[in-house]
């Protein structure tokens, strides 16, 4: 199959944009979950949601974007409410409070889903977990001149345009509340001594991250959204220990997984001679997995290679005869 | 979701047949089979959700797709007919526990915590085997399609014998918890105690673990492996409101886990297009409502009942005491009329006036808050925490001569501040 610029500029680009800004807006509000040690809450939306987008459908009786939206957000509103009441009315712990909430809001979802189908209409669990990258498509285009033009532009997938919108709206968030976000996130004590409601914003974290995990859904899935959550901003908590510099990492290292694994999974196979290409929700998925691996290994502070290095360094200063003792914790060594 | 509507169309006299194992050999097979393994996954959840552990069951089980799809691509390659379930099992088992490994390191040796951990472990896992599945559909080899029931589960693809395997295995894992109750209850409670005490911690962690795989990997074709945690967490969760010891608990579990399969695979069996293991997590799903709604030891109503008798325990005494001030010259109290009904009932009230028995009842009642008073300032560091202070009989709570101390204190005090107080006499003019 040969490729051409026309389809790459119908077919490939606004796939490769819906997964691009959905990776951005993700891995932005990953960090708050990674670093108020809520990764799991990522996980329980994503299942908890699934009855919300059916029941939304089968209500709204159309596939429009708005109701299965809407019904989204009141299942993973209900979601954070039951998990809240089971942990604290029920005294479970947390973790296996969301797991029982979502596990049976998810098998609610999966029985609407065939109730629906014995009912004639085309909705499966298939495309709510990896999503449907493939099928946004962008048919003004005429060549790289379209990308400037107004008229072309306006046509761009619908997908495409809310998730940019999601896009925006975390990142101006997170900039009209940087300060109080990084208190909250790190000393919510302290914060609540300064007045600043952490409570508050602890929701407001949790309603964010459902709307972004929603809004991205449609187009790539919920377990891309999951991995893009969680992966990008644990990578950026490998590499740095500055809050700016963690966001605008993660936010990058996102961006190079959704453009590594939608190269990987669109182009690569055909270069390799194969005939169809893979699952890219999937693909990015992996791409973010080897990013994350290889911060891991090899982050320059608290990485296992860096830091086993750094031990022996310490070790070797350790030893009596290069310790001078006190001088050390004096600073003139 | 109702289960009513969901029966509504299936006469009754099949639902019957399927539920006491008369509607042939493979459906009771089936059946049974799915119990056993509700059974198992209630018993080894309850130590994985005392350990806290429940979650990374969940990384477990979408860690096993990868190695599905690649046991699937070497039994193609092998050129085994079809699919081959117990090289598919054996390839999930193999990835399911390089997840969890994975899981462990990145919360042991790195700063990432168990939560973010479990997420990318989850997810990328998840992924790969998502890549991996669209690889083999490209294939277009026999018997690909059958992958995709592993993550939802089908039932009614189970094959006789399969269902008296998973019976077993099920049923072995069980029997495992069961020999090895002892240390798991030292696990589960006190780690810590239990390594001083010489058990192998690290061992022991590593067989409930193994046990957590078993079930999961049997379950897969069930339960699917992204529900297939329930199995390990709402039977246990559900127990839990039921009884604060364990060796019940685990039963308890046990028998919510295998009624929640008996009944979840009977009702898909009626029903071959829900997925089995959606109405399984939905059955037990009504069990764990009903547990946490109604359950006597911990559940809503008991506790909501438990704080309304506190109440009304401390508003009754509160009364009786301030009646009995009355009768001394100070001011009658107002009392609200269940408050007043329930003193008549008890026949410490008639006619707005204390009885005689009444009046004891008071002075025991007064005595009470006054050496539970003075418990509480003298020894702050001693609250037991299972007793209702200040209602409870001191004397059944405290040793004797703890008692008497407080006794022989609370006069002194009093002592001294009737000697302080100027006489009430002189204060009025």
């Amino acid at each position: 199959m040969e490729l051409t610029l026309l389809d790459f500029l119908r077919i490939d680009f606004p796939a490769l944009l819906a997964a691009v800004l959905a990776c951005a807006a993700c891995a932005l509000v990953g960090n708050f979950l990674v670093l108020r040690r809520q990764g799991l809450m990522g996980d329980a939306i994503s299942h908890a949601v699934l009855p919300g987008i059916v029941g939304g459908f089968l209500v709204a009786g159309t596939r429009e974007t708005l109701p299965m939206m809407a019904g989204a957000l009141l299942a993973a509103a209900l979601a954070g409410v039951l998990i809240e009441a089971v942990r604290r009315l029920g005294r479970l712990e947390s973790g296996a409070a969301m797991g029982v909430v979502f596990t049976v809001m998810f098998a609610a979802g999966v029985v609407l889903i065939e109730r629906a189908a014995a009912s004639g209409v085309d909705l499966d669990a298939d495309c709510v977990l990896y999503g449907q990258l493939e099928t946004i498509l962008w048919l003004e285009p005429t060549g790289w001149g379209s990308l400037l033009d107004p008229a072309a532009l306006a046509g761009l997938p619908r997908e495409v345009m809310t998730l940019g919108f999601v896009l925006a709206l975390c990142a101006g968030l997170v900039l009209l509340f940087y300060k109080e976000l990084k208190i909250t996130t790190f000393d919510p004590a302290l914060a609540s001594t300064l007045g600043i409601p952490a409570g508050a914003f602890h929701y407001g974290v949790v309603l964010l991250v459902a709307a972004t995990a929603i809004a991205a859904f449609e187009a790539v899935g919920s377990i891309l959204v999951i991995a893009m959550l969680i992966c990008p901003a644990a990578a950026a908590r490998m590499l740095t220990d500055r809050f700016a510099a963690q966001l605008a990492l993660s936010v990058l290292l996102g961006v190079l997984a959704a453009v590594l694994g939608y190269g990987g999974a669109a182009f690569l196979p055909l270069w390799l001679g194969a005939e169809h290409s893979l699952n890219a929700a999937g693909m990015i998925a992996v791409a973010s997995g080897l990013i994350l691996a290889l911060a891991v290994l090899f982050g320059p502070r608290h990485g296992l290679v860096g830091r086993r290095r750094g031990l022996r360094r310490v070790r070797a200063s350790a030893t009596p005869a290069s310790s001078p003792g006190p001088a050390v914790l004096g600073g003139e060594a | 979701m109702s289960a009513e509507a969901l029966t509504g169309g299936i006469p009754l006299e099949e639902l019957l047949r399927v539920l006491f194992f008369q509607a042939g050999f493979n459906t009771a097979v089936v059946v049974a089979g799915t119990a056993a393994l509700g059974l198992a996954g209630g018993t080894v959840g309850t130590f994985l959700l005392l350990r806290r552990r429940a979650l990374v069951s969940d990384a477990l089980s979408h860690a096993t797709l990868p190695g599905i799809a690649v046991a699937f691509l070497i039994g193609a390659a092998l050129g085994l007919p079809g699919r081959s379930l117990p090289l598919l099992l054996a390839g999930a088992v193999v990835s399911g526990v390089l997840g969890l490994l994975t899981v462990q390191a990145l919360a042991r040796h790195t700063r990432l915590t168990e939560d973010s951990a479990i997420g990318a472990v989850l997810s990328v896992f998840f992924g790969l085997g998502i890549v991996l599945i669209s690889y083999i559909q490209n294939l277009e080899l026999a018997g690909q399609a059958g992958l995709k029931t592993f993550i939802l589960g089908q039932t009614a693809a189970m094959a006789r014998g399969e269902a008296i395997a998973i019976g077993l295995l099920a049923a072995g894992a069980a029997a495992a918890v069961a020999l090895l109750f002892k240390e798991f209850r030292a696990l589960a409670f006190d780690p810590g105690f239990a390594a001083v005490q010489g058990w192998p911690v690290a061992r022991l962690d590593l067989a409930l673990m193994g046990l957590a795989t078993l079930v999961t990997v049997i379950g897969l074709q069930t339960v699917g492996l992204i529900l297939v945690v329930a199995l390990l967490i709402i039977p246990p969760a559900a127990a839990r409101f039921w009884t604060d010891r364990l060796a019940l608990m685990t039963w308890l579990a046990a028998g919510i886990g295998a009624l929640s399969g008996w009944l979840g695979a009977t009702l898909s069996a009626l029903l071959p297009k829900m997925p089995a293991g959606a109405v399984i997590v939905l059955v037990a799903g009504f069990f764990f409502l009903l547990s946490f709604l109604f359950a006597p030891a911990r559940g809503l109503a008991a506790a909501a009942l438990r704080g309304l008798a506190l109440r009304a325990g401390y508003a009754e005494r509160a009364a009786l005491v301030r009646l009995l001030a009355a009768e001394g010259g100070a001011p009658a109290p107002v009392l609200a009329a269940p408050l007043r009904l329930a003193l008549a009932a008890r026949g410490h009230l008639r006619g707005g006036r204390l009885t005689g028995r009444g009046r004891a009842a008071a002075r025991r009642a007064e005595r009470n808050r006054r050496l539970w008073e003075r418990f509480l300032i003298d020894h702050p560091t001693l609250l037991p925490g299972q007793l209702r202070w200040g209602i409870d009989d001191i004397d059944e709570a405290l040793p004797g001569d703890l008692v008497r101390l407080l006794e022989e204190r609370d006069a002194q005090e009093r002592n001294a501040l009737a000697r302080q107080a100027p006489a009430p006499g002189r204060l009025a003019s």
